[in-house]
C-alpha cells in the first residue's frame, strides 16, 4: 500500500513553545504558482504575548554570562549543522537552486559562529576607562538596549533572519521576529533549532504573517524598546519612525541586500542595540606616584 | 454555639466546578464592558505587602500608591485596602488618614497559623487596637486535617469576637486543604463561625487562588446566604497578576451571588502586582498602546 505523506504544520515561536496563532488564521505562500505550505497568520495578540514573552525572559538572559551566551550561540551553529538537509529541501522548495542553498545554509552557521565569538569581547573590546579631571574612576560599558523588534528581510529566508537574529541576542537583549511573509519556512524551522540549542524560552520569538497587518503593532508597542528593520519599504520605515516617537524607540535600518558579504560579519552591529552606561566612582586623591582604586 | 457535623457538608463535583471555570475563561468581554470591569477590580484590590523584608517606609510607600494608582490617569478609584503585617497597622492607617482606603492586617500567627489560642488573640488585638479595618487570619489547618472542627470552628469564633467592630477575613490556605470537599467544609465552617469574608489563601504557598477553588468557595457562600439571609465576602488571594483573569473572577461572582457582590464590601482581591496590570490594561484602552512596566510606578 502506498504511503501518504505527512505534511509538516508550521507554527509559530513564542516563549518557547510552538503555539498556533491566537486569531487561528493560514495563509499559503505561493512559489511558481506552487503553495509551499499553510503558514500562521499572525494577529495582534501574538505580537502582545510574544512581547510579554520576550520581556520576561530578557533579564536572565543578560544575567547569564558573557561566555554563556557564546556557548549557546555556538551550540545553535551545531544543531543547525545537523539539520542541513531540512533547510536545504526547504530553500529549494522557496525558490533557491541547489548550490546557492548550500552556500546560504555555510554562512549562515559562520555568522552563529562569529557572532558567538563577540559575546564575549564586545563589553572588553568597546568599553572604556575614561580620563576625568576630578577624583573619580570613570569607565564605560555597554548594556543590552532589551526588547528589540526585528522585521526580518524578505528576500532572504535563512541567512537573512540569522544576520538580523544573531547580533542582537548576542548582547543579552531579546527579541520578537517577523519572519519573511513569502518565504517563511526556513524561520520556523529556524525556532526548532533554538528551541533544541539550550536557548531559553522567549529568547528569541519567531512570528508569521502579514508586514502591513503587523508593523503597526510592533512599532506602538510601549515595551519594545528597539526596532531592527530589513525591508526596503519607505512607507514602513515612515510609519516605524512615526510610531516609535511614543517610547522614543531606537530604530535600526538595514535594507541592502547581500547577506553573503561579509560586512554583515561586524561588532557593530551588535553595539546597535546596546547602551552605554558611564559610572563615576569615587576613588582618592590620584597623586603622581600612582593612585588608589 | 452551634455544633454540626462538618464532615456532612455537601460534597463537590469536581468535574461539574472544572467544566464551568473552563466555560467562564472562553468568555469574550468587550471594550466597554472591560473598562467597567477594570475600574472595578482596581476598587477591589487589597494592595498587599506580606514580607519579611518591609519596613515602615515600604508600608507608606504602598499606601501613597493605594491612592494615587496612576495619577496621569483622571477619575480611578483607589484600591479597597492596604494588607500588612500587624506591626505596620499604625503606620498604614496613619499614611492612609484622610482616604476611603481600609487598612487590613493579617493575624492569627500568620501565615503557618501554629501557634496558642492566646498568642493569636493578643496578635489580632493588637491589630484591631492599632486602627485595623479589617483583619485577615489564618485557620488551624493542623487541625482541620485532625478532623478538630469543632476546635477550628471556636477558635475563629474567639478571633471574631477579638475584632469587635472589625470586619474579619478567614483564610483557609486552600492549597494545604488538598481537595474540593475540604475547601467546602472549611468554607462551611468559617461562615458559621461569623467570617464576614472567606478567603482562599496566605499567597505563602503554591497553589494560591485558583478559579475552581474559589467558585468552590462562592457556592459555599451562596448556599450560606439562602440558609441565613447573611452575606458573606469573598476574597481570592495570592496568584492573581494580570487583568484577564481578573475579569474571569469578576464574570464568576457575578453569575454564582449577583451583582450585589460586586462591589469591595463584598468582594476582593488579594494582590500585590495586578494593580499594575490592571493600570496597563486601563492605559492601554485609552492610548491604543500596548504598554510598559517602564511606565509604572514600582509594586
Amino acid at each position: 500500500m502506498e504511503r501518504l505523506e505527512i505534511l509538516k504544520t508550521y507554527k509559530i515561536y513564542i516563549g518557547g513553545a510552538f503555539p498556533r496563532t491566537e486569531s487561528g488564521r493560514y495563509y499559503a505562500p505561493f512559489v511558481n504558482k506552487t503553495p509551499i505550505g499553510n503558514i500562521c497568520l499572525s494577529s495582534r495578540k501574538d505580537v502582545r504575548n510574544a512581547v510579554v514573552a520576550a520581556r520576561s525572559a530578557q533579564s536572565g538572559w543578560a544575567g547569564k554570562s558573557a561566555a554563556n551566551r557564546s556557548q549557546i550561540l555556538y551550540r545553535i551553529a551545531e544543531i543547525l549543522e545537523g539539520r542541513r538537509a531540512q533547510f536545504q529541501s526547504e530553500l529549494e522548495l522557496q525558490g533557491s537552486s541547489k548550490a546557492n542553498a548550500t552556500k546560504e545554509i555555510n554562512a549562515t552557521i559562520d555568522r552563529l559562529i562569529y557572532f558567538a565569538g563577540w559575546c564575549d569581547k564586545v563589553t572588553q573590546v568597546f568599553g572604556s576607562v575614561n580620563p576625568v579631571a576630578s577624583s573619580h574612576f570613570n569607565f564605560s560599558t555597554q548594556e543590552p538596549t532589551g526588547v528589540v523588534g526585528i522585521i526580518a528581510p524578505e528576500d532572504s529566508s535563512l541567512l537573512g533572519l540569522v544576520s538580523f537574529i544573531a547580533p542582537v541576542i548576542a548582547s543579552g537583549n531579546t527579541c520578537v521576529v517577523l519572519a519573511s511573509e513569502n518565504m517563511p519556512l526556513c524561520s520556523i524551522t529556524f525556532a526548532e533549532v533554538l528551541a533544541t540549542s539550550d536557548v531559553p524560552g522567549g529568547v528569541v520569538n519567531i512570528l508569521t504573517g502579514n508586514t502591513k497587518e503587523l508593523l503597526e503593532h510592533f512599532g506602538k508597542h510601549m515595551d519594545v524598546n528597539a526596532i531592527f528593520y530589513g525591508r526596503s519599504s519607505d512607507d514602513e520605515i515612515k510609519k516605524l519612525q512615526t510610531l516609535a516617537i511614543d517610547n522614543l524607540k531606537r530604530i535600526k535600518i538595514k535594507s541592502e541586500g547581500d547577506y553573503l558579504n561579509d560586512k554583515w560579519e561586524n561588532p557593530y552591529l551588535i553595539l546597535d542595540f546596546m547602551e552605554v552606561k558611564t559610572t563615576w566612582h569615587p576613588i582618592e586623591a590620584i597623586s603622581a606616584t600612582g593612585s588608589v582604586y | 454555639m452551634a455544633k454540626q457535623d462538618y464532615s456532612l457538608s455537601p460534597k463537590i463535583d469536581q468535574v461539574g466546578i472544572l467544566d464551568r471555570v473552563a466555560r467562564i475563561t472562553a468568555r469574550s468581554i468587550k471594550n466597554e464592558s472591560k473598562m467597567q470591569g477594570l475600574m472595578m477590580a482596581l476598587n477591589m484590590i487589597d494592595l498587599t505587602t506580606l514580607e519579611g523584608a518591609d519596613t515602615d517606609e515600604k508600608v507608606k510607600q504602598l499606601c501613597y500608591k493605594a491612592v494615587h494608582l496612576h495619577d496621569s490617569i483622571p477619575n480611578l478609584p483607589t484600591t479597597a485596602a492596604v494588607c500588612v503585617y500587624p506591626n505596620f497597622v499604625k503606620t498604614a492607617v496613619k499614611a492612609l488618614k484622610g482616604s476611603n482606603v481600609k487598612v487590613a492586617s493579617v493575624a492569627t500567627a500568620f501565615p503557618s497559623g501554629h501557634s496558642s489560642r492566646e498568642i493569636k488573640l493578643m496578635d489580632t488585638k493588637i491589630a484591631v487596637d492599632n486602627g485595623a479595618h479589617e483583619v485577615d487570619m489564618v485557620i488551624s489547618r493542623g487541625k482541620f486535617h485532625s478532623g478538630e472542627y469543632n476546635f477550628v470552628h471556636d477558635e475563629i469564633a474567639a478571633i471574631k469576637e477579638a475584632c469587635g467592630k472589625a470586619r474579619l477575613k478567614v483564610i483557609l490556605e486552600t492549597g494545604e486543604l488538598g481537595t474540593f470537599d475540604k475547601v467546602r467544609r472549611a468554607s462551611d465552617i468559617a461562615m458559621d463561625a461569623g467570617a464576614d469574608f472567606i478567603k482562599t489563601s496566605t499567597g505563602k504557598i503554591k497553589p494560591a487562588a485558583t478559579l475552581p477553588v474559589t467558585l468552590v468557595m462562592l457556592e459555599a457562600i451562596k448556599d450560606h446566604y439562602y440558609n441565613t439571609g447573611r452575606m458573606v465576602g469573598m476574597k481570592p488571594a495570592g496568584g492573581i497578576s494580570n487583568s484577564k483573569l481578573a475579569l474571569q473572577y469578576l464574570i464568576m461572582v457575578k453569575e454564582t451571588l449577583g451583582g450585589q457582590w460586586l462591589t469591595n464590601e463584598w468582594f476582593r482581591f488579594g494582590a500585590s502586582s495586578l494593580a499594575n496590570d490592571v493600570l496597563m490594561q486601563i492605559a492601554k484602552q485609552n492610548s491604543g498602546n500596548y504598554q510598559s512596566k517602564d511606565y509604572f510606578s514600582i509594586d
